[in-house]
């Protein structure tokens, strides 16, 4: 990494003129400065968006944009954050960890950003997270790993918008003994997302009274799943599934071919399923099974008004579609992260009286003193519980069953059932 | 699952990767023989095959099986067409220059993937298939004496996956045809063996290129479009069968038909077999080791002629 910064030896006439050239300009800056230094209580506020443009995660990161540029909108339509614009300033991470942190680098040096924030795939953010430390640089994550509070990262990483796998496996896991079965077997994607399901998922359900009689890990880059199935065991009574990526579909598929007519109980995470619609061919075999849902793709029939906005204003249909191509499915169950965390910025920078670069740790600190974030326009998924120490939110999750090709709500978990011990404590940690 | 019906079920799902498999790196065999061309955008015209599958699919939305005959014919004829474009404009005007096409098919690869990104979208999509019925598969036992049949639970095929074997069967077969019985064939071979000589004897090379370098690509696409049903078309899909068919090519012997054949088979079938019992992972080893045992020992590949 640090080899190619390196220049190659030697001076050169011409390099010599461009560093006069660049010393010069410089001059230039600083000489105007003042000017600039005075406008800038007026000048926008930057936030750094790292986005999922390209790579594995691009539908993720389509979507996210679009929430981000609905939430910023209505930001600014509202005045602004302490009476500045915000302006986002997006940089595709290629969903990819070594990009994130080149582009969590730009964010601090070169197109001045306030804060960072934005991307999905852990394996990015934890890229990226020990750039945005060591460049004191807020870094907020809508993630959903529990890589954040785990305490793996550090104080200038904050996931405020969305829960962790952690939180979100562990409710599952009531439900699932008490309604589906007693004898799980799981099949998870052979990389950190999966081992979260596989570790936290499996202590939950066993503390439930249940046993988790196999546990099939499948690449993450696989694309034919039957050879894998006869492995599950016969006496099975529930399938726990979270497969990712654009194999998901097969998957689903060929679990069905397996099974033919007589199949267990099914459990999956929406994760597999995101910006895929449920009514595709092939799709049939998930009738009647659950899902977990961060947030319900379908409009329920107790859909909150403020749901009902936050669609209205992102551009999402009553079926998770986007309104202007019913063919574009939305990442639902995971983008309002997006929407709440740039509340949560604004409502940090409101409450630290942010004005500047100079402000980061004392916006840090204001987010961390929150606790309780109502369910409201800005945070219209539900009501969450902010834990400063760890960095992370807790929130309700949802349980849909797939009913005539829609996912009908089922059972909502409380906060409650999300928590667990601290396991760090990110505020003793210097700045 | 007992070992016998296991161990079919794994060589079942094996001969399904296989078949595609070996069509995929046909085309890439094919490319390389006559025009010695290492064609690294490969793999994205598979995906554009499947992409292409798709649209004609949905844009008819007719019953599935006329979406599907349709998209066999149209994406292989597409695909194939945008090759031969691509080589008349780009490969022949860098005078086939080995460093600068290996480069030059690199750059297709980012234009072709990130072109589809942009319109057709980051979204995985399925195609329905023409047909599909499960076919739960009978195993013989030894029981009480005599030999009976049953019906072991899970060991099962679906009518489709058996068509795609037939089917990628036929096309190879037709191929082999094309290639040995038809004056289009015997034209590309004598391009292979001697392309100076070809030219002297007044046949157009720069045309027989072309073509080639489209029917490589058309082939690719025929792979995609069988897939399509089973896996989905999504715009990273090529990357996967870039490199096992490097693999293929290179165990099979660069431009050898029948090598490729029977290394796909091998890749395909031990692919299923070590990931079924073993794990996923010591498959891939396998085949990338077996590719170093063929550069080290064979460096012509299984049926690949010595270069002279």
């Amino acid at each position: 990494m640090t080899q190619k910064l390196i220049p190659p030896s030697g001076f050169t006439r011409r390099g010599a003129l461009k560093t006069l050239g660049l010393g010069a300009g410089a001059l230039a800056a600083t000489t105007a400065m003042p000017g600039f230094i005075q406008a800038q209580s007026s000048a926008p506020i930057r936030i750094g968006f790292q986005v999922h443009r390209t790579g594995i995660g691009a539908s993720y990161g389509r979507w996210y944009d679009r929430t981000s540029q609905a939430a910023v909108k209505r930001i600014n339509d509202a005045g602004g954050i302490n009476g500045r614009m915000v302006e986002l300033v997006p940089e595709d991470d290629g969903t990819d960890a070594k990009r994130g942190a080149e582009v969590i680098e730009k964010f601090a040096t070169q197109s001045n950003c306030d804060v960072a924030f934005g991307t999905l795939f852990s394996h990015v953010v934890i890229g990226s997270a020990p750039r945005a430390g060591e460049l004191k640089l807020p870094y907020f994550v809508v993630s959903e790993g529990h890589h954040v509070a785990s305490g793996m990262l550090n104080r200038y990483t904050l996931q405020p918008g969305i829960t962790d796998v952690k939180s979100q496996v562990q409710a599952m896991a009531p439900f699932v003994a008490a309604n589906l079965g007693k004898k799980v077997c799981m099949i998870f994607p052979d990389f950190a997302f999966g081992h979260d399901h596989r570790d936290y998922f499996s202590a939950a359900f066993e503390a439930q009274g249940g046993t988790i009689n196999a546990m099939i890990a499948i690449p993450p880059t696989e694309t034919a799943f039957t050879k894998y199935f006869p492995q599950i065991p016969r006496d099975t009574e529930v399938i726990y599934h979270v497969m990712v990526g654009p194999a998901v579909l097969t998957f689903v598929k060929e679990l069905g071919e397996f099974f033919g007519p007589s199949r267990p109980e099914l459990f999956g995470f929406i994760d597999s399923l995101e910006a895929v619609d449920i009514a595709s061919p092939g799709l049939e075999f998930l009738e009647g099974s659950y899902m977990w849902e961060g947030n319900p793709r379908y409009a329920q029939a107790d859909q909150t008004e403020y749901d009902k906005a936050f669609r209205a204003a992102v551009g999402v249909d009553d079926n998770g579609a986007s309104v202007s191509d019913s063919r574009d499915i939305s990442t639902y169950a995971h983008m309002f992260g997006c929407w709440e965390t740039l509340n949560i910025i604004k409502a940090g920078m409101e409450a630290s009286g942010y004005q500047g670069q100079g402000d980061r740790a004392a916006l840090i600190e204001a987010v961390e003193a929150m606790s309780a974030m109502p369910l409201g326009m800005d945070h219209p998924q539900g009501a969450k519980i902010f834990n400063g120490k760890t960095h992370q939110t807790f929130g309700h999750q949802y349980i849909t069953r797939v009913e005539s090709g829609k996912l009908l709500l089922a059972h909502t978990t409380s906060i409650e059932d999300t928590l667990y011990e601290d396991e760090v404590d990110y505020t003793t940690r210097s700045f | 699952m007992d070992f016998g019906p296991h161990l079919m079920l794994a060589i079942l799902e094996g001969a399904v990767t296989a078949a595609i498999l070996a069509l995929t790196a046909m085309g890439l065999s094919v490319v390389f023989g006559v025009m010695r061309v290492v064609n690294v955008a490969h793999g994205e015209f598979y995906m554009l095959g499947a992409v292409i599958a798709w649209f004609v699919a949905t844009t008819l939305g007719a019953h599935p099986a006329l979406g599907f005959v349709a998209a066999l014919i149209l994406a292989p004829l597409l695909v194939g067409g945008l090759a031969a474009v691509a080589d008349m404009l780009i490969l022949q005007r860098i005078g086939y220059d080995p460093e600068r096409t290996i480069v030059a098919t690199i750059g297709m690869l980012y234009i072709i993937q990130q072109g589809t990104l942009m319109t057709f979208g980051p979204d995985a999509r399925p195609v329905a298939p023409p047909f599909n019925s499960r076919i739960p598969l009978p195993w013989l036992e030894w029981a009480e004496g005599k030999l009976s049949f049953y019906y072991p639970w899970g060991l099962s095929i679906t009518s489709y996956k058996l068509f795609v074997i037939a089917a990628a069967a036929l096309i190879l077969i037709a191929l082999w045809l094309f290639m040995t019985r038809t004056r289009a064939g015997l034209v590309m071979r004598a391009t292979q063996q001697d392309s100076a000589m070809a030219q002297a004897f007044g046949i157009p090379v720069g045309r027989v290129y072309a073509l080639v370098f489209g029917l490589g690509a058309a082939l690719a696409a025929m792979g995609a479009v069988l897939v399509v049903p089973i896996q989905q078309a999504h715009y990273l899909m090529g990357h996967d069968p870039l490199l096992l068919s490097f693999i293929v090519v290179i165990i099979g012997g660069l431009g050898s038909l029948p090598g490729t054949v029977i290394a796909a088979v091998l890749i395909g079938v031990s692919d299923g077999v070590i990931s079924v019992f073993f794990s996923p992972t010591l498959a891939k080893i396998t085949a990338t080791l077996a590719v170093a045992m063929v550069l080290v020992f064979r460096p012509q590949g299984l049926l690949g002629k010595k270069a002279h």
